[in-house]
């Protein structure tokens, strides 16, 4: 009990361990006890693909961000190396002019073999942090490709940063990633290029825009130098607005907690799959069958399903 | 989910060494622990808030320049204002074996020296954390 009085006094150390068994799921009952203070945070997403510039839109973002006495807590997702089981967490490096700031508060992550682009942790994480009392909690996600869209499941405003490096505009209309933004930014604005991506995207955002009430903002951004960070920061709080003033916080609240019930139903039934209904033997007689093509994979399962309905 | 084992890396001070720290730190990632790099040029206030965050269970600081005496001793008194004592402080960099006796004694667990091959400081970690 004693640390659950600490983490909601605000402070540190508690808050970090308690992200630790939250993290390594080694006391189940602790998400419990901090759920009820959690919904006040304002959740927003940077994602991007690897080398964008997220950590430094972070660094640069998050002082404008904690004007008016408000509390920033951010997440860092990093890869784990598939290889070694290991990580090297590095998005601190560009953070440094925030790791003394009293409000704010800097807990790097391990993907530990998610592929959704954050770590399959990462959104309980992010209610720890809400509990705590921060107002903003920041969450970056490993460098993407076009496939990693767990982000938009848990963000309020989803921010998609590209650089004129990303590759020419029909690529980034393929990926996936388009879709789940708010608010692109093209970042590394001191570069050729950005001009003429920042064009492309507008091309590429127009039918969006056409079917929406929210204008899909593409913005400019350096943020080695801190430009186009003031006009980034108001446009997420513009976002943040057009939610709560059309009623739509509420219902992609509501939408991002059905998807997130499925999900954990989804788990939940795998592995009672895995301990109680499969028999891993017979399992393992049937897939040397069909490996030798006497049954097919949907036999197998058709098998398993009589066992439970 | 397993427990990981946590290590901040850090390079207290104006050294601008950074090849043994960088070198550490992707052996360690390489044997499978989760390692937070925080960079160049940190302060020492720094390093012990970022290790308190991440919940390490170890900081180790690569010192080449000299001023291993005046941070080690440092970042001791500042995790133990912070209450942050259980974290282990280990080493490495250029520091002669007379100081090194000094540093163990105010409570740095081990420190390293050019040549130390990381095979071996993977296992010392394996073995203290076990
Ligand atoms: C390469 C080098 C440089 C490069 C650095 C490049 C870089 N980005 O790292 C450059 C040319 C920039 C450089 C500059 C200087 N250097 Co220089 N440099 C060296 C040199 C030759 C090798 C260091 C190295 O990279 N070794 C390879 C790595 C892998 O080894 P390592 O760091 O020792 O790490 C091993 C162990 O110590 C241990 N370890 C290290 N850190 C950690 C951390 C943990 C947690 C653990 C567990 C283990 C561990 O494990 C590693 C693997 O075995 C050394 C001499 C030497 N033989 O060490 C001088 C040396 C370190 N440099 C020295 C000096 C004086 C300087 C300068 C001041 C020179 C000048 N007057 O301009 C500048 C200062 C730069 C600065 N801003 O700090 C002196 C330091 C003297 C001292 N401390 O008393 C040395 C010892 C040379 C000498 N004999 O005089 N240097
Ligand atoms: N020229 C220029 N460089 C930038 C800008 N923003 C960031 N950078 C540099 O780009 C490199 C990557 O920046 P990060 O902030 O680490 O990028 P990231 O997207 O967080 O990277 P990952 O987390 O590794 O995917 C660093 O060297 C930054 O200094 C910018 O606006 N202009
Ligand atoms: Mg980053």
């Amino acid at each position: 009990m004693e640390l659950l009085q600490r983490f909601l006094k605000g402070e540190k150390p508690a808050i970090a361990r308690v992200i630790t068994k939250i993290e390594n799921g080694t006391d189940p009952k602790l998400l419990e006890d901090i759920f009820p203070h959690t919904g006040n945070a304002y959740y927003i997403g940077i994602t991007g693909p690897p080398g964008a510039g997220k950590s430094s839109l972070v660094n640069a973002m998050v002082p404008k961000l904690l004007e008016n006495n408000k509390k920033v807590g951010i997440i860092a997702v990093d890869p784990t190396s598939p290889f070694s089981g290991g990580a090297l967490l590095g998005d601190r490096i560009r953070m440094n002019d925030l790791a003394l700031n009293e409000n704010v508060f800097i807990r790097s992550m391990a993907t530990r073999g998610s592929l959704g682009g954050l770590a399959s942790k990462t959104k309980d994480v992010a209610l720890v942090l809400d509990a705590a009392g921060f107002d903003y909690v920041l969450i970056e996600t490993v460098g993407v490709g076009q496939v990693e869209l767990d982000i938009a499941q848990v963000c309020d405003t989803t921010v998609v940063t590209l650089v004129p490096e990303s590759g020419d505009a029909i690529q980034a209309m393929k990926a996936g990633i388009l879709e789940v933004a708010d608010i692109l930014v093209v970042n590394k604005g001191d570069r050729t290029g950005a001009d003429r991506l920042i064009m492309e995207m507008k091309f590429a955002f127009e039918l969006r825009v056409h079917n929406s009430d929210w204008h899909y903002p593409i913005l400019k951004t350096t943020a080695i130098e801190n430009i186009g960070i003031d006009e980034l920061v108001s446009t997420i709080k513009s976002h943040k607005e057009y939610l709560e003033k059309s009623g739509k916080l509420e219902t992609e609240r509501k939408n991002k907690l059905v998807i997130r019930v499925n999900e954990l139903i989804e788990e939940k039934i795998k592995t009672h799959l895995h301990e109680y209904v499969i028999d891993q033997k017979q399992l393992k007689k049937m897939i040397d069958k069909a490996y030798e093509r006497k049954i097919t994979p949907h036999y197998i399962i058709d098998e398993i399903a009589k066992k439970i309905f | 989910m397993e427990k990981k084992i946590r290590i901040l890396i850090g390079k207290p001070g104006l050294d601008g060494h950074d090849r043994g720290a960088k070198v550490i730190a992707a052996a360690l990632r390489d044997a499978g622990f989760e390692v937070i790099y925080t960079g160049l040029h940190q302060l020492s206030e720094s390093i012990v808030e970022a290790a308190i965050q991440e919940d390490v269970d170890i900081v180790g600081l690569s010192i080449l320049s000299g001023a291993h005496m005046t941070i080690f001793p440092k970042i001791l008194k500042l995790l133990k204002q912070k209450n942050a004592e259980h974290i282990i402080v280990i080493g490495g960099g250029i520091i002669p074996e007379e100081d090194i006796k000094k540093l163990i004694q105010m409570g740095v667990k081990r420190i390293f020296t050019p040549g130390a091959p990381t095979n071996e400081i993977v296992d010392y970690i394996n073995s203290i954390i076990h």
